[in-house]
């Protein structure tokens, strides 16, 4: 037993992300029942689990590509209002392209395979109504070089590029238009570990010199260690632990968050 | 003297799940501490001195009892706060120096030093230019400043460790064992920096293998061998 946390008394912002109570199932599968989460502008938050405890159903619901059964999900934003599970889905869209963007594990969902990188990266600007090409062009770049991606190369298609490279076109598109949100779905899993740092320290500095908002799902408890504020544990579809990153690995309360911690190398 | 810290009836334990049992820390654990003050915890390995302050720090969960800190905006109980102001308190107000570099890839250590003025909000230059300076005054070879300390030897990552905890002064300072395995050159530099921050008022609780190191600047003692269950050998409880 441990004292309850009461609501934040210094911290004046208002939360970005507010999702409520929600709940999805398939079938008679629940795959998250009654989930909550609030992130703050500025922070990141880790989401662990293992296979199947509803961490990526969570987040492709965070990125409306899933809809729920139940429960809400607002962003603060001036210009975003109301609960975002009643858009419809033109006005997702939009907001998904402009607003939120997502890395995915498996680059195939989130990349035109054959189409050059930098196209790829332009797609999002020209979601958002840029036209020019100059302009398309110069922006690609910028944020290809943000994300550390070698630029001799921006016009490779990301089918001739490595895991790594890959993702840094991912992560290129996800920061093109400047998100409010970022997520990120097991973004380094599949990677050895010399690139895994290199993905892990582009993300960090983004986030540093950015501030840019991130819900990270991993498995991996050093991904998550290393990049998270706070962090909340997954388990068949329920959070079963939340708090300071440090304090969830250092002082774990709850008996699965002990085994998955003991359980690390 | 301002009032930093008062703690009441702090209390910690720990529950094994797989062990189906659990393991008192400390119970009723009180004192006060001002700003300018050194108080030193005392007592065998497993009493509880590294436990008590990653519970003030929030890195443990207290079970029972208060943590109010003095904060500059206002009293708040560390034991109980959002996860979120105690996030905001540790960016600017709360300091923990452990004998641990936790070091990043490709992070170079005047970067890793002078991160903490750049989240302050010190431009890039100003917060190098202080990094840097500390580096060389805790004995860090120049040419090692823009290498990363991944690949140092232990004192070495110790040195970059301890100028960036100490670099930007903070209401209070927790102390874990700072001095051990340091040269003279270093711990003397450290012992300076303490005696200057406590000067500028930082309040300060430590645990010290060989409080001899800093003697001079102890002002408190609390002995936490007698806050232990008596039924209960004392043990190792770091996790």
């Amino acid at each position: 037993m441990t004292l309850t946390l009461e609501p934040p008394q210094l911290v004046q912002t208002r939360p970005l992300l507010k999702a409520l109570d929600v709940c999805k199932s398939y079938g008679s599968v629940h795959a998250l029942r009654n989930v909550s989460a609030q992130v703050y502008p500025g922070e990141v938050l880790g989401i662990v689990g293992e296979s199947g405890s509803g961490k990526s159903t969570f987040l492709r619901c965070l990125n409306l590509e899933e809809m729920p059964d139940a429960g809400s999900y607002t962003l603060d934003l001036p210009d975003v209002l109301g609960n975002l599970f009643d858009l419809d889905r033109y006005a997702r869209r939009l907001l998904c392209a402009t607003r939120i963007g997502i890395v995915y594990q498996n680059p195939h969902l989130g990349l035109l395979m054959r189409h050059s990188s930098s196209g790829n990266v332009a797609e999002r600007l020209l979601v958002a109504g840029e036209r020019r090409f100059a302009v398309l062009r110069e922006k690609a770049r910028g944020a290809l070089d943000a994300s550390e991606f070698p630029l001799d190369r921006m016009d490779a298609p990301p089918i001739e590029l490595s895991g790594g490279m890959q993702q840094r076109v991912q992560l290129a598109k996800a920061i093109a238009l400047e998100p409010a949100l970022l997520l990120l779905d097991e973004p380094t899993t599949g990677l050895d570990v010399s690139v895994q740092a290199l993905v892990l320290d582009t993300l960090k500095r983004l986030q540093q010199d950015r501030q840019i908002t991130m819900v990270i799902v991993s498995h991996d408890l050093g991904v998550i260690r290393t990049l998270s504020d706070r962090v909340m544990v997954m388990r068949h579809g329920e959070v079963v632990e939340q708090g300071l990153a440090d304090q969830v690995f250092q002082d774990p309360q709850h008996a699965y968050t002990q085994q998955l911690v003991h359980a690390k190398l | 003297m301002t009032r930093v810290l008062e703690v009441r009836a702090l209390t910690k334990g720990f529950t094994m799940h797989h062990l189906d049992t659990s393991m008192q820390a400390f119970t009723d654990v009180s004192f006060t501490l001002d700003g300018g003050k050194l108080l030193l915890l005392k007592g065998s390995n497993g009493a509880g001195k590294s436990t008590l302050l990653r519970t003030l720090y929030r890195s443990y969960l207290a079970q029972g009892g208060a943590i109010l800190f003095h904060s500059s905006h206002g009293v708040i109980d560390l034991a109980g706060a959002a996860d979120e102001d105690v996030t905001l308190l540790r960016r600017t107000e709360m300091g923990f120096v452990t004998q641990f570099l936790i070091a990043r890839p490709r992070v170079s250590a005047e970067d890793l030093v002078a991160e903490p003025l750049r989240v302050a909000g010190y431009t890039v230059e100003d917060a190098l230019a202080q990094a840097r300076s500390w580096l060389d005054t805790f004995g860090v070879k120049q040419s090692l400043w823009p290498a990363y300390p991944t690949t140092f030897s232990g004192g070495e990552q110790q040195k970059v460790n301890l100028a960036r905890a100490l670099i930007q002064p903070r209401r209070l300072l927790l102390l874990d064992e700072p001095t051990a395995s340091l040269d003279i050159q270093a711990r003397a530099a450290l012992i300076e920096r303490l005696a200057e921050l406590k000067a500028r008022g930082t309040a300060m609780i430590g645990v010290f293998h060989h409080p001899g190191d800093v003697a001079a600047l102890i002002d408190h003692e609390l002995d936490l061998s007698q806050t232990q269950d008596p039924q209960k050998e004392p043990q190792d409880v770091a996790v």
